[in-house]
C-alpha cells in the first residue's frame, strides 16, 4: 500500500462540499434575482443532492457529466433564452467536474502526501480566496466592454443584447467618439498634454533621484520630503493651491500651466522608481569611468543612464498615466480649452449618461494592455540581453 | 484719374469702418452651459448659424452650468474670469446677481425686440425675474414612471410617489428639498396655496419630512439630470423626477417604455448672465452673441430640438415641429395647456431666503 492513496470519498463528504460550492454560486445567482438568502439555500440543496447521489457513480463518470452538462443547458434555455442557458450550460460542466474531482479523490493527486485534511482545505480555500478577488478587481472592467456596444444610449443590457441578437448592438458609440468634436478635441488635448507632463516629469525627477542620492548633499531628506508631497496631499488641495497660484502669474487655464501641474504630479513617481534603481548602481562604474576620461555628462548618459534605465522608463510610464487619467487639477488649473479625455468623461457622466464614455474606457483600456505588455516585453528583453535573467 | 483714385480709397475707408468696429470684438467665445441633450439644442439652434454668420469666432464650451456659482466665486476671486456667457437656473442668477458677480443689464437696450417691435422687456414679461438675468426657456421638473411596471393603472397624480401600496418599488428623487418638500406637504392634505406658509414653521418642516420618511428607504437620490432615464431605462425605479426634456428625449428619441407624470410639474427657468468686468474686446463679442441668440425666431428654433418652452411670448407661435422625428413638440411641451392642468409654482424669493437652513435639515434627515 503506497502513501498516496487515492480511495473514493465518502458520499457524505461529497455532498458536503458540493453544498459549500452550489451555496457560494447561489449567493451569486441569488442576490442578483433578489434573494441572496433563497439563492444559497436553492444553491446548497441542489448541489448537495447531487453529490451525494452521483459520488457513489464514479465509474460512469464521462456519461453522466454529459448529462448534467444538457441539462442545465435545457434548463438554462427554458428559464430564459440563449444567455441564460449559456451560463447554466457552464455552471453544469462546472458542477459535473467539481462533484466527480471530489468523488474521486483527484483533488489529492497534485499535492504532497503528507498535508493534513486542514491544510489541503486551506490550501484550496486559498485559491477561491484568491480568484474572488481578481474576480471583483476585473469584473468592472469587463462589464463595460460589451455595454460599449449597445445599440442604445443608456448604460443597459437590453433584452437584444442578452439573446445576442445582432440588433442589439452597434459600433455607434465609437463613431461618435471619432466623429464628435469635443471628444476628439479631449483626445488631442490628453495627447499633448501627457507626453509633455512625462517628458517635464521624468528630466526633473531623474536629476532629482540622481542629486538626492549622492551622499553630500544637505537636507537630502526634507527636499526629498518636499519633492514628493504631491503624491501625498490631497490632490484638491494641491488642486485649489494651484489655481489661485497659477491664477496670478498668469499660469490658469493656459496649456503651460497644465502641463507645469501634472509634471509636478508625475515627479514623485519618478524619483521614486529611479531611487529604487540607483541603490542597485554600484557607484565604482561611475569612478571608473571617469578615471578613463569621461566627463560627468558622458558617464551619465553612457555609463549610469542605460543601467537605471528600466526605473526612468516604469517612471516615466507613471507619469504619463497620472496625467492622462488625471480630472481633479486639470479641472482647476486648465479651462475649457484644455479639457482632457477625463475631464471630457466625467462632465459626461454627470450630465449626459452615455455609452460613448463606455467606448472610450474600453479603447483606454486596450491601450493600456498594450502600453504595459509592450513594457514588459521590453524590460525582458533587455534583462535577458544583459544576462540577469536565467531564462 | 487721380481724383477717382482717391474717392475709391475715401469710400473703402468708409466701408472700412464698420469692419474696423468688428474687428474690436475678441473672436474666442467662452460658453458655459449643461452639456447633453440641452447643450446639443443651443448649438444647433443657434450657436452653428452664428458661427456659419461669423466663420473667425472660435466657441469653447465649458459644461460648468453645475456648479456655475461657486465657479464664478472662485474666478472672481482670483481676478481670472475666463467665460464670457454663462448659462444657469434664475435661483444661481439672483445669487451670483446679488453677489456683483455677474453684470447688470438693461434688456431693452442689449436684446433684440419682437419681430412686430415689442420691447424686450414686454416680450419675455415676468420671467425677468433679476437684472442680470436673459432666460431663455421654462423647464419642469416633473415625473417620469415606467409604463410597463405600473400594470393598468398608470399614476395621474403626483402622490402616486407616497403611495408604495399600489405602485411597489424604488423612486427616484432629487437630492435637495426643492419641490420634495412641497410635493412632501402636498401629499400630506396641504392646500396648494398655503404650502409655503406651512413650510415656513418648523412643524412644517418636520411634517414635510415626516411624510418622506414614509418613503425614505425605497428612494434613489440622484444629483444628476442623466440618472433617473438611466435609472427608469434600467428599471431599476418605478418613477421618478427629472427634468422634462431629459424624458422627452428618453421617451420620444430613444423609445423607452415611459410615461409622463405632468401633476404638480414644478417650473424653472434657465438663461444666460455675463460675468462681471469682461474686457471691452470679449464684452462686445458677448452681446453681439447675447443679442443674436435669444431673439424670437432663435429661441424658437431651440424648441425643436428640446422639449423647453421658449421664455418669450412672441416665440411660442412659431414652435413647430422636431427636427428630426418630424413630431408636433407642443404637447410635449412643459407649458401645453394639457400639461400645465396643476402646476406647482416654484417661490424663488422663499427659497432665496431659505435655502441654507432646509438644506442643513435635510441633509441631517438622509443622514439619519
Amino acid at each position: 500500500m503506497s502513501i498516496n492513496t487515492v480511495e473514493p470519498q465518502t458520499p457524505g463528504f461529497v455532498a458536503a462540499v458540493s453544498a459549500a460550492a452550489g451555496a457560494f454560486f447561489g449567493l451569486f445567482v441569488g442576490t442578483a434575482q433578489g434573494s441572496g438568502l433563497l439563492g444559497i439555500v436553492i444553491g446548497a440543496v441542489l448541489l448537495g443532492t447531487m453529490g451525494f447521489v452521483f459520488a457513489g457513480m464514479a465509474e460512469r463518470e464521462k456519461a453522466l457529466r454529459w448529462i448534467i452538462f444538457a441539462v442545465f443547458l435545457v434548463a438554462g434555455f427554458a428559464l430564459g433564452g440563449l444567455s441564460v442557458a449559456l451560463v447554466g450550460g457552464l455552471f453544469g460542466w462546472f458542477a459535473g467536474w467539481f462533484i466527480f474531482w471530489l468523488a474521486t479523490s483527484r483533488y489529492r493527486a497534485p499535492l504532497a502526501p503528507y498535508l493534513t485534511p486542514g491544510q489541503v482545505l486551506w490550501h484550496y480555500t486559498f485559491r477561491v480566496i484568491a480568484g474572488a478577488i481578481f474576480v471583483f478587481l476585473i469584473t468592472p472592467i469587463l462589464v463595460v466592454m460589451p455595454l460599449s456596444f449597445n445599440a442604445q444610449d443608456f448604460f443597459t443590457f437590453t433584452p437584444e443584447m442578452l439573446r445576442f441578437d445582432p440588433a442589439g448592438y452597434s459600433l455607434k458609440h465609437y463613431e461618435d467618439f471619432f466623429n464628435n468634436p469635443d471628444w476628439q478635441q479631449a483626445l488631442w488635448n490628453s495627447l499633448k498634454i501627457a507626453p509633455m507632463a512625462t517628458l517635464l516629469s521624468v528630466g526633473f525627477g531623474t536629476l532629482a533621484a540622481i542629486g538626492l542620492s549622492q551622499p553630500h548633499v544637505p537636507f537630502r531628506r526634507a527636499i526629498m520630503a518636499i519633492l514628493i508631497s504631491p503624491m501625498i496631499v490631497p490632490l484638491i488641495i494641491s488642486a485649489a493651491g494651484m489655481y489661485f497660484f497659477y491664477s496670478r502669474i498668469g499660469l490658469q487655464g493656459t496649456y503651460f500651466g497644465v502641463v507645469l501641474a501634472h509634471a509636478a504630479l508625475g515627479i514623485p513617481f519618478v524619483i521614486i522608481t529611479v531611487t529604487a534603481t540607483l541603490v542597485g548602481f554600484d557607484r565604482s562604474l561611475t569612478r571608473a569611468a571617469a578615471n578613463m576620461g569621461a566627463g560627468p555628462v558622458t558617464t551619465f548618459f553612457r555609463v549610469q543612464m542605460p543601467l537605471i534605465l528600466p526605473g526612468v522608463i516604469s517612471g516615466g510610464l507613471f507619469a504619463f498615466i497620472t496625467s492622462f487619467d488625471e480630472v481633479v487639477v486639470v479641472l482647476f488649473v486648465g479651462s475649457a480649452g484644455q479639457k482632457t479625455l477625463p475631464w471630457q468623461m466625467f462632465t459626461g457622466l454627470r450630465e449626459q449618461i452615455s455609452p460613448t464614455i463606455l467606448a472610450v474606457a474600453t479603447i483606454l483600456v486596450v491601450i493600456s494592455i498594450m502600453l504595459l505588455t509592450t513594457v514588459e516585453m521590453l524590460r525582458r528583453r533587455s534583462e535577458r540581453l544583459r544576462g540577469m535573467s536565467p531564462s | 484719374m487721380k481724383l477717382s483714385k482717391l474717392s475709391a480709397l475715401a469710400a473703402s475707408t468708409a466701408l472700412c469702418a464698420p469692419a474696423v468696429f468688428a474687428e474690436e470684438m475678441a473672436n474666442e467665445l467662452t460658453l458655459v452651459s449643461w452639456g447633453g441633450a440641452y447643450q446639443a439644442s443651443q448649438i444647433k439652434a443657434y450657436v452653428e448659424p452664428y458661427l456659419a454668420m461669423h466663420p473667425e469666432v472660435k466657441v469653447v464650451w465649458d459644461e460648468s452650468s453645475a456648479e456655475a456659482t461657486a465657479k464664478m466665486r472662485a474666478m472672481t476671486e482670483a481676478g481670472n474670469v475666463t467665460w464670457d456667457l454663462v448659462d444657469a437656473v434664475a435661483s444661481d442668477a439672483m445669487r451670483m446677481c446679488d453677489e456683483g458677480l455677474i453684470e447688470e443689464l438693461d434688456h431693452d437696450a442689449v436684446l433684440a425686440a419682437a419681430p412686430d417691435g415689442t420691447p424686450a422687456s414686454e416680450d419675455f414679461g415676468e420671467l425677468l425675474v433679476s437684472d442680470c438675468f436673459v432666460p431663455q426657456i421654462v423647464y419642469s421638473t416633473t415625473f417620469g414612471y415606467r409604463t410597463d411596471l405600473v400594470g393598468d393603472n398608470p399614476p395621474d397624480n403626483i402622490c402616486a410617489i407616497f403611495d408604495l401600496e399600489t405602485y411597489p418599488g424604488k423612486r427616484a428623487l432629487q437630492k435637495r428639498p426643492i419641490d420634495n418638500m412641497e410635493w412632501a406637504l402636498y401629499c400630506d392634505g396641504v392646500a396648494k396655496d398655503e404650502i409655503y406658509d406651512v413650510l415656513s414653521t418648523p412643524e412644517g418642516v418636520e411634517q414635510a419630512l415626516a411624510k418622506l420618511d414614509t418613503i425614505k428607504d425605497q428612494v434613489v437620490w440622484w444629483t444628476a439630470g442623466a440618472e433617473t432615464p438611466q435609472l427608469l431605462a434600467d428599471g431599476e425605479v418605478v418613477m421618478g423626477s427629472t427634468f422634462n426634456g431629459r424624458l422627452f428625449s428618453a421617451i420620444a428619441e430613444q423609445n423607452q417604455p415611459i410615461g409622463m407624470l405632468w401633476d404638480m410639474q414644478s417650473f424653472d427657468l434657465d438663461g444666460w448672465v455675463v460675468p462681471a468686468g469682461l474686457p471691452a474686446d470679449r464684452k462686445a463679442r458677448v452681446m453681439d452673441f447675447l443679442k443674436f441668440a435669444t431673439d424670437t425666431q432663435r429661441l424658437a428654433d431651440q424648441a425643436k430640438y428640446i422639449s423647453y418652452g421658449p421664455a418669450r411670448k412672441s416665440s411660442a407661435p412659431l414652435v413647430g415641429q422636431h427636427a428630426e422625428l418630424g413630431i408636433d413638440m407642443a404637447p410635449h411641451m412643459p407649458t401645453d395647456p394639457a400639461n400645465a392642468g396643476n402646476v406647482h409654482v416654484y417661490d424663488y424669493e422663499w427659497w432665496a431666503d431659505n435655502r441654507d437652513d432646509l438644506d442643513a435639515k435635510f441633509q441631517a434627515w438622509l443622514a439619519k
